[in-house]
């Protein structure tokens, strides 16, 4: 259902003007440069622009997805920088490069960006490597991995009485059945709750269908602020608002059952000051999408990552922007009026962005 | 509209080679800590959080705001991570100020860091494959190129690397504090790269720096003087293409020329009282005076020379002893940023410059291909004759 607003934007809100990302590949047999390319080359054509009239450029990426330090400096390569450009980078999701290029264009001076978020986790094992972000001291060294620390939320939900194992199954069915509609999801099927059930953990109370695949990608998008935004497309999707908050990373003092850092997030951006047409979480495990909807008040909503989210594909680094990308597309081609994307960072979804994006000319 | 934009508060810790005594949480809570004293603010008074750093592999801790976030006060709050190479603290310190700029926050703790004794930094700026030349090996054939192209004696790297020293001196903060520095020492040090010996490259250090910024009204709330930030710019260009100066770089051109246009800078020798700039390596002084438009095409060296980048010099070149004295990487160019401010809020100690009022930061990074840059003045509004 598509949903009417009051909303009259002005030259001071800030539209995303074009999207695009790659399919989330298991093995991009090649560069995370020419991932990026893909992307630029595919919004300087559908918006006529050229490289040089893109006034800042930010991206999100990681070095040791790469496993080597200044990988990222190869990745504008992929963007062009010649003449020298004005850009920066967040080692962090494409959704917190977005952040900071939304306040950026705030300033008034300039008035377009390109937002890239990229990732390649199929040179290394995801396993090995995230391990790296716990804490250095006390967690690094025992190798607590992500799919574990997963496990031990999931049984909090479960012991909190807020969820079941069903529960997690029917998320895994529901976002592989969305998925088969989604040309770049990596992931997608047709199975049932209890074929899924009948499957063996593989991180109790987890089963490998809760966990995301493995995945190459890239994610991009052009920002521009009111006029130059309505020069460039005839359907604008309006940034309403982005908060992001995050949390303690010692497991020990968080009620792993919730997230109140998401819910912090979701009432600075007023998620419910207007109809939710869409939403797109950044459901890393299948459990996660419990605690989100409870955090942002979307029990019961109806329309949570038509996509398939995360589970159909999770090119990290990008994963995040790609939420935003769902939840604008949707907007763009009319399914919807206003939306809500969210994006995490750090095992047990310890950091949070939620975004709301609303249509409108 | 950019709303005004202040350094309210400063904080560093002691740089050394090996800060055994604190983890990486107790590092840059220091300097956290310290830069709030400063102010006289609490994490409580903080809206948001800005954390720097060059590569994770630094230290082996991946996307590290994470397990910082209790340290430095984040929880309940946003926090975000900056990584530009070497100019990271610089571009830390612009996207700090950009948030406050935007008019969405009153006060955004700045910290960056690197506590390079926990890994092996030559290894990661090699981008992580064994056998590298380091940095020093990369940039030594470019400043080959600038002695022969300007025709600068070998005597300026030299001299660079003991003013800086003996700058050093004068701030309890520097990682080197070399009593006996002299010209001749540095002829004699060990040949590392050359033409760049032992004594004109930068030290590996541990360290954190930390600054607040504050919106105009947080600035009149704050106890000390604060430093308006009146202009910044970035620009990045490709590290290797064929027929690229890498010397004389475009993209250093260009982010000057954009800094002191946002300025009203006409005449950056003359209107610009002092300067902090990131100088790894003695001879990237000259070469960023004449890259950043400070001096004429080839005679950065004349500057160096006739002794005016010396304190009591008319456009001293890092009062604090630079990177030369103290380098925790992700930290450097945010030293450089902050210095600056101290000298505009006259709260450099020994090394002040006597009724600085107009100073830049600089930081470089990458290939020297990566440039961010600000201007702090005492004055809000200042204007430029």
């Amino acid at each position: 259902m598509v949903t009417g607003s009051d909303f009259v934007p002005t030259d001071d809100d800030i539209a995303i003007v074009a999207v695009s990302q790659t399919p989330a590949y298991r093995l991009w047999n090649d560069s995370e440069q020419m991932l990026i390319m893909r992307c630029v080359n595919d919004l300087l054509g559908s918006t006529g622009m050229d490289r040089n009239d893109v006034q800042f450029t930010i991206a999100g990426s990681c070095d040791y997805l790469s496993g080597a330090p200044f990988a990222f400096v190869s990745n504008i390569d992929g963007v062009g920088a010649w003449p020298p450009v004005y850009e920066s980078h967040v080692e962090m999701d494409g959704a917190w490069a977005l952040n900071e290029a939304w306040h950026r264009l705030m300033l008034g001076d300039i008035q377009t960006a390109f937002v890239i978020g990229s990732g390649k986790s199929s040179p290394g094992t995801p396993r090995h490597v995230f391990p790296l972000q716990t804490d250095p001291y006390t967690a690094a060294p025992l190798g607590l991995d992500y799919p574990s620390i997963a496990g031990l939320q999931a049984n909090a939900l479960i012991n909190a009485g807020k969820a079941t194992e069903r529960d997690f199954a029917e998320v895994v069915a529901r976002s592989r059945r969305a998925a088969m509609s989604n040309p770049n999801a990596q992931v997608s099927g047709d199975h049932s709750v209890d074929e899924l059930l009948a499957k063996p953990h593989y991180s109790s109370p987890l089963r490998l269908h809760d966990l995301p695949p493995i995945s190459d990608g890239a994610a991009a998008m052009i920002i521009a602020r009111g006029k130059r935004a309505l020069e460039l497309t005839d359907r604008p999707v309006w940034i309403r608002g982005i908060d992001h908050r995050i949390e303690s990373h010692h497991l020990g003092l968080r009620d792993l059952s919730s997230s109140p850092s998401t819910k912090l997030a979701g009432e600075k951006v007023g998620v419910h000051d207007g109809p939710v047409d869409v939403a797109e979480l950044m459901v890393n495990f299948s459990h996660e999408e419990i605690i989100l909807r409870e955090a942002l008040g979307l029990q019961d909503h109806p329309n949570v990552n038509p996509s398939g989210g995360p589970l159909s594909g999770h090119p990290i680094m990008a994963t995040g922007l790609v939420r935003i990308i769902e939840v604008a597309r949707r907007i763009i081609e009319g399914e919807a009026h206003r939306g809500v994307a969210h994006a995490s960072s750090g095992p047990a979804l310890q950091q949070n962005l939620v975004c709301v994006l609303e249509g409108g000319n | 509209m950019a709303k005004p934009c202040a350094v309210i508060g400063i904080g560093q810790t002691k740089y050394k080679s090996k800060r055994i005594d604190v983890s990486l949480e107790g590092l840059v809570r220091e300097a956290a800590l310290r830069a709030l004293a400063d102010c006289e603010l609490t994490f409580a008074d903080i809206d948001a959080i800005v954390v720097g750093k060059a590569p994770d592999a630094l230290e082996g801790v991946m996307m590290p705001e994470l397990s910082l976030a209790d340290a430095l006060g984040a929880v309940g709050k946003p926090i975000h991570r900056v990584h530009t190479a070497g100019s990271v603290g610089a571009s830390t310190a612009i996207s700090g100020a950009n948030l406050i700029e935007s008019g969405r926050y009153e006060r955004v703790l700045v910290v960056c860091y690197e506590k390079q004794s926990e890994g092996n930094a030559t290894w990661a700026l090699s981008g992580g494959r064994s056998g590298g030349q380091g940095a020093g090996g990369s940039f030594a054939p470019w400043i080959r190129t600038y002695i022969t192209r300007s025709g600068a004696p070998e005597h300026i790297g030299w001299k660079v690397a003991t003013k800086d020293r003996l700058n050093a001196l004068k701030n309890p903060y520097a990682h080197l504090h070399l009593k006996d520095i002299s010209i001749e020492k540095v002829r004699e040090s060990p040949m590392l790269w050359d033409p760049l010996h032992y004594l004109e490259s930068c030290p590996s250090s541990d360290g954190a720096a930390a600054i607040v910024l504050g919106s105009e009204a947080a600035a009149k709330k704050s106890p000390n003087k604060p430093a308006w930030v009146i202009a910044h710019a970035k620009r990045t260009e490709f590290g290797q293409f064929p027929g690229r100066d890498t010397v004389y770089v475009q993209a250093g051109v260009d982010c000057a020329t954009e800094l002191y246009k946002k300025a009203g800078i006409t005449n950056p020798r003359r209107q610009i009282d002092c300067a902090e700039i990131y100088v790894p390596f003695s001879w990237y002084e000259p070469m960023w005076l004449e890259g950043h438009l400070i001096a004429p095409f080839n005679e950065g060296w004349k500057m160096t020379d006739s002794g005016a980048t010396e304190l009591g010099g008319d456009f001293p070149v890092n009062m604090s002893g630079g990177v030369l004295s103290s380098n925790p990487i992700g930290a450097s160019g945010l030293i450089r940023c902050l210095e600056a401010a101290n000298q505009v809020r006259g709260t450099a100690g020994e090394y002040q410059v006597d009724g600085a009022k107009v100073a830049l930061g600089h930081a470089y990074g990458g290939a020297a291909q990566y440039f961010a840059m600000w201007i702090v003045s005492s004055e809000l509004n200042p204007t430029f004759n």
